[in-house]
């Protein structure tokens, strides 16, 4: 869950162009969206294509983001439950 | 263009997810508004924005264009439209007033010279960032012009007309 | 100098209609455009509804004389131009200083998507003369051309509010004493580009649109062109047919708020229709119709419709959204729409807005949702705002 949590900071930075950012400034539990790193729309549908790029998990319903995608640890949980329905 | 955004110092982190249009017009605007302190006078529907390009938003729609084959890229995609330079722009800055983008083979200053005097003479604007910001790689380049109904700063300050608008224009080319 | 500007002619084509009486009689029918994709050909092929014009490239061409290869984005400029200017029935165009200013947001795209698909394969493959009117300015030169119009000549591209753009743009020039006359408005065609891009921004509905309904999911893709034949007073009065109406006011603004997401309260929407009002000289309350950008998407209608709420308060006019007939044709929808609203002073008519079935809880006002003639039309506005922040509301009203 550590090493997930790690390799998942430098892809969110890497693929958000979050570059003034290093992992060890995102937290496990900051939130992402709004306060915390103010994500936006648009970042969460680039964080849906990371999950299916990097993690072959398709994220067909927007509805779910905001839960899913709430911090680093709530994504890293929703990879590791559904690593098994690989698309 | 980062070295450029680093040296000026400026903390934008919004900056790095620009396409390279947006990035060339929002470093433009910095640099031509951090000698503008009265900018900050006019109420945000009283500046107004106004470019122009020859290449439109190619660049950047080249690049999403290579995404679409694996997976597409939203945040490319947001850039495939000349105009969203502007919309980065008035974030940036909070401006609400008029904004427009024209497609032309190469800058036309009568038309910009027409249209923003058009603006500022009937007070539909004060003030108005306006000119040319065309990227397509390796090329670009990106002129613009700030104008405003008042004078503030003779010494500075050149008459907004075709002259002076072609003479800035080839300086900046020189 | 100033006058006022008359629409003396108009041209449509889009999935509801292959010219303006056919357009009318679908909105009176209440027959909407989208279904299957026939003449683009896609991976989303069944999963997503356009609305799609009903004529494939080489009948667009046969129809306006143009050679085949030309891109979807002109051919159906042309003729949706051509209609215009026939139809404001000019007895000596020569005589007459004229202007095309035309948006898209494309641009050749068809063609440079299918020279980049073969280009890929084999990069000898693809034919380079395709993509030569990949500009979005090369469009627009095409078309001005084969109108015979050289004395001026515009290309806006500011994503779906680029035609209404146009249109205010060109009554500008006819105001300031430039032209006489000028053809203004916009054209899009439907494109792999556009389909994948808007799919990636998760704002497609699978199903038909419904803009303005709690239940809403989002747009529907379309095509098509609208142009508006504007004329300055003096050339008004000289022609024999009645003109449609007067563009009486106009107004953009930026929302300043995100690339492509409305503010929630919808600020630049309510500039632009708060200008636009100013413009004309009218009060909320003068309005009879409002003809709304309603995409269907969750952001704009809500944006779109809280700005309402604010300006129109209590006296709300009936209003719709013809993206329900049409998709969002991006950037011809401006102009789309402009020739609905100048058609509806004209002839007093109000377009349902469909598949309204359940209305927005946040708002104390619905959609029209029948096809209504015979109204008291005096003044419309038609609201267009496009990504980018670009805000732009036209006023038609009775000449």
């Amino acid at each position: 869950m550590n090493k997930l949590m790690a390799n998942l900071k430098r892809q969110i930075i890497a693929q958000l162009n979050l570059k003034d950012l290093k992992p060890e400034d995102i937290g496990d539990d900051q939130p992402l969206f709004v306060e915390g790193l103010g994500l936006d729309s648009i970042d969460a549908l680039e964080l849906i294509v990371l999950l299916q790029q990097e993690y072959k998990i398709k994220l067909s319903n927007a509805e779910e983001g905001p839960r899913v995608f709430y911090s680093v640890k709530t994504i890293a949980e929703y990879i590791t439950a559904h690593q098994d329905q690989k698309v | 263009m980062e070295e450029l955004y680093r040296h000026f110092a400026i903390t934008y982190p919004k900056f790095y997810k620009m396409d390279n249009l947006s990035k060339l017009g929002f470093l433009a605007s910095e640099v031509l508004l951090s000698d503008l302190p009265q900018i900050k006078n006019y109420r945000p529907e009283e500046v107004g924005v106004v470019l122009s390009n020859a290449n439109s938003s190619l660049d950047t729609d080249i690049r999403f264009y290579q995404t679409v084959d694996q997976l597409a890229s939203p945040a490319l995609f947001v850039y495939t439209l000349p105009n969203i330079v502007i919309g980065e722009i008035c974030i940036r800055n909070h401006f609400n007033g008029e904004n427009a983008f024209f497609v032309s083979e190469k800058f036309d200053p009568v038309l910009i010279e027409q249209y923003v005097n058009n603006l500022i003479n009937n007070n539909i604007l004060q003030s108005c960032i306006c000119g040319w910001v065309d990227y397509l790689a390796p090329r670009y380049e990106a002129v613009l012009y700030f104008v405003t109904k008042e004078s503030s700063n003779p010494e500075q300050e050149l008459v907004f007309n075709l002259e002076n608008i072609k003479k800035i224009y080839k300086e900046a080319h020189e | 100098m100033s006058a006022s500007v008359y629409v003396a002619g108009l041209g449509l084509i889009s999935a509801i209609g292959k010219n303006v009486s056919e357009n009318l009689a679908s909105l009176e029918q209440e027959q909407a455009g989208m279904g299957e994709m026939h003449v683009l050909s896609s991976v989303h092929q069944k999963k997503l509804p356009v609305a799609e014009v009903a004529m494939s490239n080489e009948e667009l061409a046969a129809q306006t004389g143009m050679p085949v290869g030309i891109s979807r984005t002109a051919l159906l400029s042309l003729v949706a131009a051509e209609e215009a200017l026939k139809d404001a029935g000019l007895e000596d165009p020569d005589s007459v200083r004229k202007g095309f200013v035309s948006a898209n947001t494309v641009g050749g795209m068809d063609k440079s998507e299918s020279f980049f698909a073969e280009w890929l394969t084999n990069n000898r493959g693809g034919r380079l003369k395709n993509i030569v009117h990949h500009e979005c300015g090369s469009i627009t030169e095409l078309v001005a051309d084969r109108l015979g119009i050289r004395d001026y000549m515009a290309t806006i591209s500011t994503a779906c509010s680029s035609s209404a753009n146009s249109i205010f743009f060109g009554a500008r020039l006819i105001r300031q004493g430039i032209l006489d006359l000028v053809i203004a408005g916009g054209t899009d065609a439907l494109t792999r580009f556009t389909l994948n891009g808007f799919n990636t921004l998760m704002i497609l509905d699978r199903e038909p649109c419904k803009p303005f309904d709690e239940e809403r999911k989002g747009l529907n893709l379309g095509e098509g062109a609208g142009y508006l034949v504007l004329v300055s007073e003096r050339l008004a009065a000289s022609l024999k047919k009645d003109v449609y109406c007067m563009l009486s006011g106009y107004c953009n603004a930026n929302d300043a708020y995100h690339q492509t997401a409305s503010s929630p309260d919808g600020t630049g929407s309510y500039l632009a229709m708060k200008g636009a009002l100013e413009k004309s000289g009218l009060k909320p309350e003068d309005v009879n119709y409002i003809n709304l950008h309603g995409t269907g998407t969750q952001n704009n209608d809500i944006a779109e419709g809280t700005a309402i709420k604010l300006l129109f308060q209590p006296h709300f006019p009936k209003m719709s959204s013809t993206k329900s007939f049409t998709g969002h044709t991006l950037g011809a929808s401006g102009a789309v729409e402009a020739v609905f609203s100048a058609l509806s002073v004209r002839h007093g008519l109000i377009y349902p807005n469909l598949r309204l079935t359940k209305p927005m809880h946040e708002l104390p006002f619905v959609p029209e949702k029948r096809f209504l003639k015979n109204q008291l039309i005096r003044h419309v506005l038609s609201n267009s705002f496009g990504f980018g922040g670009n805000c732009s509301s036209l006023i038609f009203s009775k000449a």
